[in-house]
């Protein structure tokens, strides 16, 4: 009892104790009272209203064959779609359903492999002259290169999308980690052995913690990659995704369809960064606080 | 080696008087690099750190003394001369000589609880005397309230006491502190002197304080090194025979302390000389006319 109001009082004379819920309630509420959300409000209406009007009301040269927004929206809420596909139907979410998978796929074997190797690049010197002027040779070779190879060493239409989504994910991820384990300061590894802690104990509690910021911003390249190499796999090979959907849609002259999978694709690519993003958050709360305390 | 016992862990038992425990460094070189980019650090070093006094080690900055202490933790080793503790040849890191680094090596992703008892769950040593151990400590270094705080949730000043709870908790047998109130504000920095300057007279351990601040060392030291300039060896040892506790006034009235200041500033001052001429005469004599204007 005695304690608990001495807790709270040291609290309060240090602003309200702060949770990790509060905290982002917190947040909305500021941002709300902000002029950021009417901003970004103002944004979006700019580039739809200049759609609308480039192609339906200016009808611009180039612009003619391009579907426009009132079309776009009408066949993607369409209870009845004229090409098919709109919120109503099976389809459309068979296609979303297929293009998360593979990506899941990939971005979870890209950061079970990648985040491992990476952390073992930047803690063992050896390992790193060992693989990583290698790895630098491969890093920049583009994922559109890797496609004829990804199909003649792949069999059927799914693994050579998903290794190529994986591919562009596991560079992304490796380096930012290894790059992670390099920016650690020393004093806290020396700290850790001083005080007792074996070398497989400084690896746990120093380099894998210390390294976590570097490793969540390559996680957050890694998803972004992964959405386009993704893209780019579907457009060559498969039977479904949103890569699919756009390609197929051009070639069957349904330009709704098109954009209906391009802001699809942007939805759902958001959607996931965001939750890499959370995620992160939750594992780097000691991080979160001290953003939040430096507000 | 080993002499921890968690027996011996006994809330406010940290008045105990230790063993002896002293340091002894014979003729001491180190010299980094090779070839004509050798550069020789330390020539010919000798000193010994006496069991239960403070030892304070000044010299000019840049002057090898982080070098030092690198030796004595045991994460580098010397190039030849003997380093020995308790008769002992160091040989590695040990939870017997602690360190407090320059920079706070608090690990952020820890709270204030987690860092100090990191030593004793590393180890997994005596886990339930040490969490008796931390909650003693946590209130003897005032921050009961901040216990689940993480570091950058605390004052510079506040970081630096936690840092001590996190090594005291082990008991070491000698605190080896780098310049560890460097970068506070003058405030903070005298509260520190006093604060630590109690810690110490309570328990008389071996302590080695590394420092380039001639108040520090005169407020804080039984014994005081004068180090030389690069290539760094020993110039004088100074008694500091001022009565304990002592006040921060003293340095300004005390007539012994403003006699020892006079010493080691002419010392010191001869020795940043050497190590301006060695760089650039011009520099050597702006500093000589400055000190003459000043004095």
């Amino acid at each position: 009892m005695h304690d608990t109001v001495l807790n709270t009082d040291a609290a309060t004379s240090q602003g309200p104790e702060v949770t990790t819920m509060g905290l982002t309630m917190y947040r909305l509420s500021t941002w709300l009272k902000s002029p950021r959300p009417y901003l970004m409000f103002i944004g979006f209406a700019i580039v739809l209203g200049f759609w609308y009007l480039a192609v339906e009301v200016w009808k611009l040269p180039r612009f003619e064959d391009m579907p426009g927004l009132t079309e776009v929206f009408g066949e993607w809420f369409n209870k009845d779609p004229i090409y098919g596909l709109s919120v109503y139907t099976p389809e459309y979410y068979t296609h979303i359903g297929i293009s998360l998978r593979r990506i899941a796929y990939a971005f979870l074997l890209a950061t079970g492999l990648g985040v491992p190797l990476g952390l073992f690049l930047g803690w063992s010197k050896t390992f790193r002259e060992f693989i990583f002027p290698l790895f630098e040779v491969l890093r920049p070779i583009p994922i559109l290169a890797w496609v004829p190879l990804a199909i003649i060493i792949f069999a059927g239409s799914e693994s050579p999308v998903v290794f190529l989504t994986f591919l562009a994910s596991f560079f992304a991820t490796t380096l930012n980690t290894m790059l992670g384990v390099e920016s650690i300061d020393e004093s806290y590894s020396r700290a850790a052995s001083c005080l007792g802690a074996s070398r497989w104990q400084v690896f746990r509690h120093v380099v894998i913690p210390g390294a976590m910021p570097y490793i969540f911003t390559g996680l957050q390249i890694s998803i972004g990659v992964a959405w386009f190499s993704l893209v780019a796999g579907e457009m060559v090979s498969g039977q479904f995704g949103l890569g699919y959907l756009i390609n197929t849609s051009y070639m069957m002259v349904e330009y709704p369809k098109i954009i209906i999978g391009m802001i699809t694709l942007g939805i759902v690519g958001f959607a996931s960064s965001a939750m890499v993003r959370v995620l992160g958050d939750y594992l780097m709360q000691w991080r979160v606080r001290e953003l939040a305390l430096g507000d | 080696m080993n002499t921890y016992s968690p027996d011996t862990v006994v809330p406010g038992a940290g008045a105990r008087v230790q063993e002896a425990s002293e340091i002894v460094a014979s003729n001491l070189n180190k010299t980094y690099g090779a070839g004509p980019f050798a550069k020789t650090v330390i020539k010919d070093c000798s000193f010994t750190i006496e069991s239960n006094k403070l030892t304070v080690m000044i010299g000019p900055s840049g002057c090898g003394k982080s070098t030092l202490i690198q030796l004595i933790a045991g994460f580098e080793s010397a190039d030849s001369g003997q380093l020995t503790m308790n008769g002992e040849p160091i040989v590695g890191p040990g939870k017997d000589r602690l360190v407090l680094f320059q920079e706070s090596a608090l690990f952020p992703w820890m709270t204030t609880y987690d860092n100090i008892m990191y030593g004793p769950r590393a180890r997994g040593e005596g886990l339930k005397e040490a969490a008796e151990q931390a909650e003693f400590l946590l209130a003897k270094v005032g921050l009961e309230a901040f216990r689940d705080k993480y570091p950058t949730q605390l004052s510079g000043g506040m970081q630096r006491r936690a840092e001590l709870a996190r090594a005291m908790i082990n008991k070491p047998e000698v605190m080896i502190l780098d310049e560890p109130f460097r970068g506070l504000d003058n405030m903070s920095k005298e509260l520190m002197w006093e604060y630590y300057a109690t810690l110490y007279e309570e328990d008389r351990n071996t302590n080695f304080f590394v420092t380039t601040d001639i108040d520090e060392a005169i407020f804080l030291a039984d014994r005081l090194l004068i180090m030389t300039n690069l290539p760094t060896s020993t110039r004088t040892v100074i008694d500091i025979d001022i009565p304990r506790p002592r006040k921060i006034e003293d340095l300004v009235h005390n007539p012994r302390a403003n006699e020892i200041k006079k010493e080691v500033m002419t010392l010191l001052h001869e020795e940043a000389m050497k190590s301006f001429s060695g760089g650039s005469k011009a520099a050597a004599d702006f500093l000589d006319a400055y000190s003459k204007r000043a004095g």
